[in-house]
């Protein structure tokens, strides 16, 4: 369930099409028990995901859910999947307050904002030793949410922070450049989606902020590059809990991907796929009651693509590594764990 | 905060002065539809957004590698807002014919043409989103479409701690242009007495011999017009457009063409400057995020003390 | 009444025409047959074998609660400002929000029952209907529309920026109702379709009565020309800002039965487009006909999920519906008579395309200038 059709389906269409691949590849097995991949298109509405559970639920009568995709719909929805006990992996929502509920059937495989801000500001921190961090984002739940927890960390290191925020349907940020301009900081962090923050990036450059900008997953898309223009973007700093990468251990992932889909692997793909294998994994022994699933999960112990796969108790993925990605060369690359990676300029 | 308001007064204000450009040459679309039919066009955002994608399909057909100065910037920008103009005046025309005229032989309420209008607005951003923009930039057409750029961002001269740019002087001199050849228009042409007497009285207007069809006709062009070139602007300036863009663009111009006068050409442009200049200035102490309330909070007080508008309503009066 | 004078005037050809008719004229306990079945119909409407042809693709009572119910209830009392006074009014999500956020924020805040909250989300609708309408009901017609879709924009961005609210995270774990007639209202959709029919039922009934009254008629007289209703007496101010208040009620009253439900509420559950949707639907079924309005509002609520296989073309659609729709029957589908019968002295408050050559008494109550 997510996003297929709106205007942020740019990062719930990849995971879709990994779980997809994941199912698909176990089906061509002839497995006793087959899996059927049903989709719900919310469009990430709050309100569209309720009725459409109830669906799922009621008659569709699904073992377990991939998703919801975002924090919202996942907030309105925890309640009912926790009260028809069907087991939820989600591949993409950050909120931290999602594992805070007591939900016994939510799970995620991605860590939240309050590991992936603190990770990318004390990166920035190790890497960049900056005096005044200008912190910006969009009014949007995950927005916010991420830029606070940019502002607690900087603040928390003794950074010097200032702050803005604007309409997520804003187009013009001439206030939030003479902003930025006049605090003239070392670093930009924001919190946000690829859409604004391509457009942001473009218009900060152009009236002549230099600081070294950063942001987290949301941004994480070959379109920041493509909206801020490539001579803007380069050298951008992108944080995320995922690693995209068509090399090493992913890169099998990524030729069978490609095969199937013909393009490359983004966002939360290779999540959808470890999402979507946590339930096979289950099924495969022998668990085909929802009962049953959310039992194995609770024990589940593998190797995924992206990591090592298991459960805390309150549904939050063991491992909450932030990879740190950077803009070069018009193309955005993997530099590593945050723990390890060096910046390029 | 006064600190605050010395580093940033003049660096947004030449940001208000711009984006309030755009706005007014937006403006004037809802106020020449409203002089005339009494109507809130809602779709005009619409026309706007076809336009945005006239002058970034023309850019990207030109493909400039690298930004252009002088003559040829000149005349690129001539060509673009030429193109987004007729595209959109065409497409209001359109819009007219079949959304509006209907309504109109049929004598109508406004409250069915304003619902209409919805509809229509709705319907337009749908076939941009899911047809029109995949089919024009073979891209997916939910996504934002990127412009390249042509206009360097060189500062030209320097205010205070303000720089002021090409783009930034190409936009206000541009719409000031554009706003003086139309206002020369309607006062001074056969067709724009037609329009001023239609907006006066349209009873009288027909008995002596304006043909109401043609009148309604010519203004929805015109006013259409006027949304392409801001088309035009807005693409060079901000480089970036979507099938949803119309939409606050839409509202904070139809704002402005009520704090100017709605009716009135040069209550438009008056609207649409103050607009975007109490904006940015609000955002220095408040956040950006609270432009839409500044925007809104402005238009109350100033209808309270000035129930029509700073410059007051009516077309007919729009004449030199 | 006037509806009987026109009634008589009026040759029946037509069936709807027909029934009305004879609406007109059945005697009591027929009335009440018709009451009667309505209810019954109403509460075995989320039988499954509707529900699997009416929305297949989900699940019928929930939709049946939103959008169809809470749609409904907010045209009622959108119907009252736009179709009953004739002022246009694009913000009427505010209220809606006002009503949700009330309930939420002292459900969860403060923990007040769902009666408490419930009716001081109702209260604060109301006031706060009065403090926008104070300063800008003098306004005429379309700077009246300007500053309503003004104010559902400040609400909306203002509870985004608010943290003690949530901000942008919105309320979450908002408390549902307390068991009522045995009915538990936890996650089954059933007992707040219920809910939300008994709200309907409710709002019908004052409306109604309202419309009949003194009240009533004072809001048809400014509806149809201000200047002549002030002259005639009619304390136009003070009828205008009860209806504001009135109708904003109505949507705080719909916002917190939402909220009650919908468990979690963010800003981004009250966009403008919403304001736009309700307005739609009063139009479309008919302004100032109550059957009208609540069949507008169940076409606009029912549509989209009904044609949710077209997946992502049905707003598309919808859009093009509404075109089509307007151009076919600019009245509405079913019409106000009375209005109908007036529509040829004035046009409902709002005035014709002026540049169709107007009636002989050529009113346009709003922003005219020329004509004066």
């Amino acid at each position: 369930m997510g996003d297929l059709t709106g205007e942020n389906s740019g990062i719930v269409i990849p995971p879709n099409n990994g779980a997809k691949l994941a199912i698909d590849e176990y089906n061509a097995k002839s497995p006793k028990v087959k899996i059927e991949l049903k989709d719900y298109d919310s469009q990430g509405k709050p309100e569209q995901a309720t009725s459409l559970i109830a669906t799922a639920v009621g008659s569709d009568k699904i073992a377990a859910l991939i998703g919801p995709a975002f924090s919202g719909e996942s907030k309105a929805i925890g309640g009912v999947l926790e009260q028809s006990k069907i087991p939820s992996v989600s591949p993409s929502a950050t909120n931290p307050g999602l594992a805070k509920n007591g939900w016994k059937y939510w799970h995620r495989v991605v860590a939240n904002d309050d590991d992936q801000g603190p990770g990318i500001a004390e990166f920035l921190v190790k890497a960049k030793s900056p005096k005044k961090v200008f912190v910006l984002s969009d009014d949007q739940e995950y927005s916010v949410g991420l830029a606070e927890a940019f502002t607690k960390s900087f603040t928390a290191a003794g950074v010097a922070v200032e702050t803005d925020k604007f309409a997520k349907d804003a187009s013009d940020y001439s206030s939030t450049v003479a902003k930025v301009k006049s605090s003239n900081p070392d670093i930009v962090a924001f919190g946000g989606y690829y859409a604004q923050g391509g457009r942001l990036l473009k218009q900060l450059r152009d009236g002549g902020v230099t600081a070294t900008f950063a942001t987290g997953d949301g941004s994480l898309d070959a379109q920041l590059i493509t909206g801020a223009g490539t001579a803007a973007a380069e050298g951008a700093v992108i944080g995320c809990p995922c690693a995209i990468t068509t090399e090493g251990d992913q890169k099998d992932f990524a030729t069978r991907y490609k095969a199937k889909f013909n393009v490359d692997p983004a966002i939360y793909a290779s999540e959808g796929y470890d999402a979507a294998t946590a339930y096979i994994k289950a099924i495969e022994a022998g668990n085909t009651t929802s009962e049953k699933i959310n039992e194995f999960l609770k024990t589940a112990d593998f190797k995924g693509i992206t990591k090592q796969m298991k459960f805390k108790e309150n549904g939050e993925p063991d491992s909450n590594a932030i990879f740190v990605y950077q803009v070069v060369g018009g193309k955005i690359k993997l530099l590593g764990p945050a723990a390890e990676a060096k910046l390029g300029s | 905060m006064l600190q605050e308001l010395q580093n940033q007064f003049l660096t947004s204000t030449v940001g208000g002065l711009v984006i309030g450009s755009i706005y007014a040459l937006v403006a004037l679309g809802y106020t020449m539809v409203y002089g005339v039919l009494r109507l809130i066009n809602f779709a005009h955002s619409e026309i706007f957004m076809i336009g945005t994608f006239a002058s970034l399909v023309t850019l990207t057909a030109i493909a400039p590698t690298a930004p252009l100065g002088g003559v040829a910037m000149i005349g690129v920008m001539a060509l673009i807002v030429l193109i987004s103009a007729a595209v959109s005046g065409g497409a209001a025309m359109l819009l007219e014919l079949i959304a509006y005229r209907p309504l109109r032989k049929k004598g109508a309420t406004r409250l069915a043409a304003l619902i209409s209008a919805i509809g229509a607005s709705l319907f337009l951003q749908e076939l941009f989103g899911l047809e029109v923009i995949n089919w024009l930039t073979g891209k997916p057409g939910r996504n934002q479409q990127s412009a390249p750029r042509f206009v360097d961002r060189d500062t030209l001269f320097t205010i205070g701690n303000a720089n002021v740019r090409t783009d930034h002087v190409l936009v206000i001199v541009g719409a000031v242009i554009v706003m003086v050849i139309l206002d020369q228009f309607v006062s001074r042409t056969k067709l724009g007495r037609g329009i001023r007497a239609t907006a006066q009285d349209p009873e009288a207007a027909v008995l002596m011999g304006v043909s109401i069809d043609n009148i309604v006709r010519v203004t929805f062009l015109l006013g259409g017009a006027m949304a392409g070139v801001a088309a035009a602007f807005y693409v060079m300036e901000i480089e970036n457009t979507d099938y949803r863009v119309g939409f606050v663009l839409g509202i904070k111009a139809f704002t402005a063409a009520v704090l100017g006068g709605i009716g009135n050409l040069r209550g438009a442009l008056m609207g649409g400057i103050v607009l975007g200049l109490v904006e940015n200035w609000g955002a220095i102490f408040l956040g950006s995020q609270w432009k839409d309330v500044i925007a809104f909070v402005i238009l109350v007080a100033v209808l309270m003390f000035r129930p029509t508008g700073i410059l007051g309503e009516s077309l007919q009066r729009a004449r030199a | 009444m006037k509806g009987d004078g026109v009634t008589a005037k009026r040759n029946a050809f037509h069936p709807v025409d027909r029934a009305r008719d004879w609406w007109a004229d059945a005697p009591q306990w027929q009335r009440y047959t018709v009451y009667l079945a309505a209810i019954v119909f109403a509460l075995i409407l989320p039988a499954p074998w509707i529900g699997s042809f009416m929305s297949p693709e989900s699940d019928w009572t929930t939709v049946l609660f939103y959008p169809i119910g809470t749609y409904i209830l907010l045209a009622v009392g959108l119907n009252i400002v736009v179709g009953q006074a004739g002022m246009l009014d694009l913000g009427f999500v505010a209220f809606f929000a006002i009503g949700g956020y009330t309930l939420a924020y002292f459900g969860t805040k403060h923990g007040l029952t769902f009666w408490a909250t419930l009716v001081m989300g109702i209260v604060l609708a109301a006031v706060s209907g009065v403090i926008l309408g104070a300063p800008t009901l003098r306004l005429r017609g379309d700077y009246l529309a300007i500053v309503t879709l003004g104010f559902g924009e400040i609400v909306r961005i203002t509870a985004n920026n608010t943290d003690e609210i949530g901000g942008a995270r919105g309320i979450t774990n908002v408390p549902h109702p307390e068991p009522l007639f045995g009915m538990e209202f936890l996650l089954d959709p059933a007992p707040y379709y219920y809910l939300i029919v008994a709200a309907i039922a409710l709002v019908i009934v004052f409306s109604v009565r309202l419309h009949k009254s003194r009240v009533g008629r004072a809001w048809a007289a400014i509806r149809e020309d201000e200047d002549a209703a002030e002259l005639m007496g009619v304390p136009t101010f003070k009828f205008k800002l009860l209806a504001f208040a009135i109708g904003a009620m109505i949507g705080g009253l719909a916002g917190a039965i939402y909220a009650s439900k919908a468990i979690f509420i963010e800003p981004n559950s009250f966009p403008f487009i919403l304001s736009a949707t309700i307005l739609a639907a009063v139009v479309l079924g008919g302004a100032g006909n109550l059957p009208g309005v609540i069949l507008g509002a169940f076409v606009i609520a029912w549509l989209p999920e009904r044609f949710r296989f077209l997946a992502e073309y049905r707003i598309l659609l919808f859009g093009a519906v509404l075109v089509l729709m307007m151009a076919l029957r600019p009245e509405g589908l079913l019409p106000s008579r009375q209005r109908k019968a007036e529509l040829h002295e004035g046009t409902g408050g709002m005035g014709t395309l002026a540049a169709e050559v107007p009636g002989p008494d050529s009113d346009d109550t709003s922003a005219e200038v020329g004509s004066k």
